[in-house]
């Protein structure tokens, strides 16, 4: 019992962070039915930019930890946010209206391109950072096992919560969101009541960059060692998440975060360390074979 | 004095030419109409003017200005509204999003007032409010297209067949909503109707639209009284 809360708490930080990426895939493909295949390397580049952050706050004396992780947090969101619009301004934009697949091969193309970028800018070592947050809660020990919950845990659900949950009122409630959706369900009609929806989709590229860099300080923060290759699995796992959750459906995205976090570590728990990759993947395939819209994504009943 | 013209605009649907050099001038607060035959090229008129698809030739100038090269949202903003073909209301919003969205370019202020007289006009979209706009009835859609159009409080309002599907006193009804805007608000309105009857009564103005070209133009009686207007688009259509 205590080891399966142990994993229930490990799987639901790593689904946070899964969850958190796997938005900004689910509103790139919700907005301009494309798969971004460069937003992994988004989530990397997030990651090396709050360690740098850390690095400068630690030379420039900033020690105290909550007012450290939030500069970082901002410092992260900021700087991964101009290169998530650049990516779509400089690989993306000047390809709508092209054939379909144009955009997909200029997205594989960016992500092969930003790993090199990073990998010859900060080389191909993993980088270590120290601990930042320590300390927990130990909670009934018993069988010799204690189930602890540490505040970086904490920390993370608790940022997460409440980033999905302005971010679900800021695209139900603003104008801005309201845009977004309109630009989703018919681009020219979206434009014709005087949207400009290119500025639109930009918007819509650095919010889900910006949740990336967050997920990317909290994986740096959680492992404790980053490398330029860390976007890959990831991205891959939290693009499984989006299509588990139904691809396009925010609330979609945060379930199959956490639902991919919860099997994979259950799954490195109690089976085997080496196939949790696979597990993840083979409950796609389910969720694909008896729901082809994801577990979130239904097909609304409409007249057009 | 001119709102609109139009002048030797061509546009091309790749190799294909919808437009073929159209000439058209619409003055404040006319109601100007424009008939012509199914595949005419009236739609690609009022898209045009909206910068979508692009005038390949000519020039369209809007108040004085020229916004033939003008990126859609831009000519909008200059206080132009369209209620394009095929309703295109948000289907996944609600009435209310919907409404919301036409007032995009709107003052913030005048939203509230905007909406009553929208209610007014439309009172079945008070009660629909919160419906998503995909489970509207057809004719519902219709009038939340208008709608939507009018939050907006353009100079000039685009409407393309804002009768089609619409049961015939709800037709009647619409068609005054169009006169009392017009009168009341001084709003100008280029009107493309297949009811071309209604559509020549209501109007000061109407063009006639051949394979997109304008062979006649007239005011509304003219084109009424007109034996070849008669003959192509009034047989029976009263
Ligand atoms: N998106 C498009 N791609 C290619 N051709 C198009 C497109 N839209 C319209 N056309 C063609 O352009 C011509 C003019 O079409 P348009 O829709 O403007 O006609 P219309 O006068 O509005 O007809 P209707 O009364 O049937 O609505 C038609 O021949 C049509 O086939
Ligand atoms: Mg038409």
């Amino acid at each position: 019992m205590e080891y399966f809360l142990q994993q229930l708490i490990n799987g639901v930080t790593l689904g946070a962070i899964y969850g958190l990426i796997a938005i900004g895939y689910t509103m790139v493909y919700g907005i301009i039915g494309m798969i971004n295949f460069a937003h992994g390397e988004i989530f990397m580049i997030g990651a090396f930019i709050s360690f740098i952050a850390f690095l400068l706050l630690g030379a420039l004396g900033i020690t105290f930890v909550p007012l450290a992780l939030l500069l970082v947090l901002l410092l992260a969101m900021v700087f991964t946010s101009v290169y998530g619009w650049t990516v779509e301004r400089l690989a993306y934009r000047p390809l709508r209206g092209s054939f379909r697949l144009a955009p997909l091969i200029s997205a594989i193309g960016m992500s092969i391109f930003l790993q090199n970028y990073v990998q010859v800018l900060q080389g191909a070592r993993v980088k270590p950072l120290q601990p930042v947050v320590t300390g927990g809660f130990q909670m009934f020990k018993g069988d010799g096992f204690a189930v602890s919950f540490s505040y970086l845990q904490i920390v993370i659900i608790l940022v997460t919560v409440v980033l999905m949950a302005s971010f679900s009122l800021l695209i139900g409630r603003t104008a801005l969101g309201r845009a977004q959706r309109a630009c989703e369900q018919d681009r020219v009609m979206t434009a014709l009541l005087g949207i400009d929806v290119d500025r639109t989709i930009s918007t819509t590229f650095v919010m889900g960059a910006a949740l990336a860099a967050v997920a990317g300080l909290m994986f740096m923060l959680y492992y404790g060692v980053i490398d330029f290759y860390i976007g890959f699995l990831a991205g891959i796992k939290a693009f499984t998440a989006a299509v588990l959750g139904g691809i396009g459906s925010l609330p979609g995205a945060m379930l199959g975060g956490l639902l991919i976090g919860l099997i994979e570590t259950f799954w490195s728990a109690y089976f085997s360390i080496e196939y949790k990759d696979v597990a993840a993947y083979s409950i796609l395939v389910l969720v694909l074979i008896f729901r082809p819209t994801g577990l979130l994504g239904k097909p609304e009943i409409e007249k057009v | 004095m001119t709102l609109l013209s139009i002048s030797g605009v061509h546009t091309f649907y790749g190799r294909i030419e919808a437009l073929r050099g159209v000439d058209l001038e619409i003055r404040p607060g006319e109601i100007v109409t424009l008939i012509g035959a199914n595949g005419a090229g009236k739609s690609t008129l009022l898209m045009t003017v909206c910068g979508h698809p692009r005038a390949a030739k000519g020039s369209i100038r809007f108040d004085g200005g020229d916004i033939t090269r003008l990126p859609t949202h831009a000519i909008i903003r200059r206080g132009i509204a369209h209620a394009p073909e095929g309703r295109r209301i948000f289907p996944r919003m609600t009435v209310l999003e919907n409404l919301q969205m036409g007032a995009t370019t709107g003052a913030p202020q005048q939203f509230d007032d905007d909406l009553a007289r929208v209610f007014v006009i439309f009172p079945i979209l008070q009660q629909r409010k919160d419906q998503r706009g995909g489970t509207l009835s057809g004719g519902e859609q219709q009038m939340l297209a208008i709608g939507r159009a009018l939050m907006a409080r353009p100079r000039l309002l685009l409407l393309d067949e804002p009768s089609l599907g619409l049961a015939p006193l709800v037709v009647k009804q619409i068609f005054s909503v169009i006169r009392e805007i017009n009168e009341r608000q001084s709003m100008t309105v280029f009107l493309v109707e297949q009811n071309a009857y209604h559509a020549l009564k209501l109007a000061h103005r109407g063009y006639v639209m051949v394979n997109g070209r304008i062979t006649l133009h007239g005011t509304g009686a003219e084109l009424l009284a007109n034996s070849d207007v008669r003959a192509a688009y009034l047989e029976g259509g009263q």
